[in-house]
């Protein structure tokens, strides 16, 4: 049970990497699709002694629906309804932002072994993997230009929460995390919506462009 | 069986391996392909013939095959095989195992950059560059196994790798695998790394080093480079099949099976993956080392 737990955080941990090394956005928005299918699995080998309930298998279909399914979809349609380029354009070159990814990775287990887990709770990958892939969410949203690249390390970074919110606190009510998957549902949806016009209006979407967007005259 | 049969296997199947990818490859291109045992006739072929050499060339030139292959066989004396440990093994010998591929290298190097020929010169160049990209994967990879299996020399860490190793650290030993089968590929010169059937200068690495070398050095060469394949694939089959729990001649079986099956997917890789722009190969062996060092934090935790 725990080598399948630990073999899907290691493989949720390397789509981040991956993530950070691409420079197609088409490989950066499958790779988020991938993860939230890898995460999908985790509440229900996460249960522990309970078994497999009803809760945490409900769970695990609406991450496939929401995170594999619906935020993919919704990124790809931003894609194709502005007019993007298809290469993305960091900041950090794709080299520096894999050690930084490394730097990153580092952190996260330094930090993880300061943290003591509640006995009983998880496995040691568990906390390293969440951490990661928070601080790799808030990596690529610092360092990319695109807004759409940016909206997808918000999705990894809510990916990270999610497993140490699964990992973690594996008592917390079905409802909550359903309404923690219903609010961030609805912020891509938007974000996607923000995006999707914004291609359509200016031509592209590079925030750093967008210095000048202003409602008033300059004086 | 003692280290020794082990170290004969190397010697005398070596050069069966380039016969074995050349074979996966036409198979893939529907081809009827050279005999598997064509590696041998082309050896046996080189050393009967004379060696010329050119004028500006000097000793650098004639020891670079002969360094290179001497430190590839001792580095065969380091690698164990089989699930016994090798005829040479003492705590610490894979950073000596890295320094004597370093060494081959260097004289590879020397001979091309002697040659005063420009493409040689940029072969060389690259495959230093790659090649300070490929050892920290290589180093930090067998760092986490060292970690993992307790054994300090090749021999003790390939010795003590079974399959309770595995069932208790098997993401670990995975992403090792992974990591060091791209060093195993950037190492020997084949695709995605470099192109061992590449005719264009250009683009060479390693091959376009070796242009200026014939009769018995090309065989030499040839030689040493069907060992260092034989090397390198037989630390990836040791830490990817841990033999140790078989009999002894089973295990030996089992870990000719695994390096004929290592050669076969280097065939399938070789036949369904182009080479990468060489802007993009620092960024393979990179990935290399980073899967390597997420190894050794596995392991660390």
């Amino acid at each position: 049970m725990n080598s399948w737990i630990d073999a899907v955080l290691v493989l949720i941990t390397l789509t981040s990497l991956v993530l950070l090394g691409a420079s197609r956005l088409g490989t950066t928005i499958r790779m988020v699709a991938l993860q939230g299918v890898l995460l999908s699995p985790l509440p229900l080998l996460l249960a522990g002694d309970a078994g497999i309930t009803l809760r945490a298998a409900g769970l695990a279909v609406a991450t496939v629906l929401i995170k594999g399914i619906g935020f993919p979809w919704l990124m790809d349609r931003a894609v194709r309804g502005g007019s993007l380029r298809r290469e993305l354009d960091p900041r950090l070159g794709y080299n520096a932002s894999l050690l930084a990814g490394v730097l990153l990775l580092a952190v996260a287990f330094l930090l993880s072994s300061r943290l003591p887990l509640p006995p009983g709770e998880g496995t040691p990958l568990v906390l390293p993997a969440a951490l990661f892939n928070i601080l790799a969410g808030m990596f690529v949203i610092a360092s990319r230009r695109q807004a759409i690249t940016q909206v997808l390390g918000y999705l990894v970074l809510e990916n990270g929460i999610y497993v140490f919110g699964v990992g973690i606190a594996s008592h917390q009510p079905l409802l909550v995390e359903l309404g923690i998957l219903l609010d961030v549902f609805a912020a891509v949806f938007v974000m996607g919506i923000v995006i999707f016009h914004m291609g359509r209006e200016l031509d592209h979407i590079d925030t750093g462009r967008m210095t000048l967007l202003n409602d008033w005259e300059k004086e | 069986m003692s280290g020794y049969a082990g170290l004969l296997a190397a010697l005398v199947l070596a050069p069966l391996l380039p016969g074995v990818i050349n074979r996966t490859k036409s198979f893939f291109a529907g081809r009827r392909g050279p005999p598997l045992l064509q590696p041998y006739f082309d050896l046996a072929k080189l050393l009967r013939k004379g060696a010329v050499y050119s004028t500006t060339t000097t000793w650098l030139f004639r020891a670079g095959p002969v360094v290179g292959l001497a430190a590839m066989l001792v580095a065969a004396a380091l690698a164990p095989f089989g699930g016994v440990s090798a005829p040479l093994a003492f705590a610490g010998d894979f950073l000596f195992f890295a320094g004597l591929l370093g060494v081959a290298r260097f004289a590879t190097m020397l001979a091309a950059l002697d040659t005063g020929s420009s493409f040689e010169g940029m072969g060389a160049s690259r495959e230093a560059q790659f090649a300070a990209l490929a050892e920290p994967a290589f180093l930090l990879g067998l760092t986490a196994v060292a970690w993992k299996t307790g054994g300090l020399s090749l021999s003790g860490m390939l010795g003590a790798n079974s399959f309770a190793t595995w069932s208790g650290a098997a993401a670990p030993l995975a992403l090792v695998c992974v990591s060091l089968l791209v060093v195993f590929l950037a190492e020997n010169a084949r695709i995605p790394v470099d192109d061992p059937n590449t005719h264009l200068e250009l683009t060479m690495i390693h091959e376009v080093m070796v242009l200026d070398h014939g009769g018995p050095d090309l065989a030499l060469i040839q030689y040493a480079a069907a060992l260092k394949l034989w090397v390198l694939g037989s630390l990836v089959v040791g830490i990817a099949l841990p033999v140790r729990s078989l009999a002894h001649g089973w295990a030996f079986a089992a870990s000719v099976a695994g390096m004929l099956g290592l050669c076969v997917i280097v065939g399938v890789v070789e036949s369904c993956l182009a080479r990468l722009r060489l802007t993009r190969v620092p960024q393979l062996l990179l990935g290399a080392g980073v899967l390597s060092l997420l190894a050794l934090f596995i392991g660390l935790k």
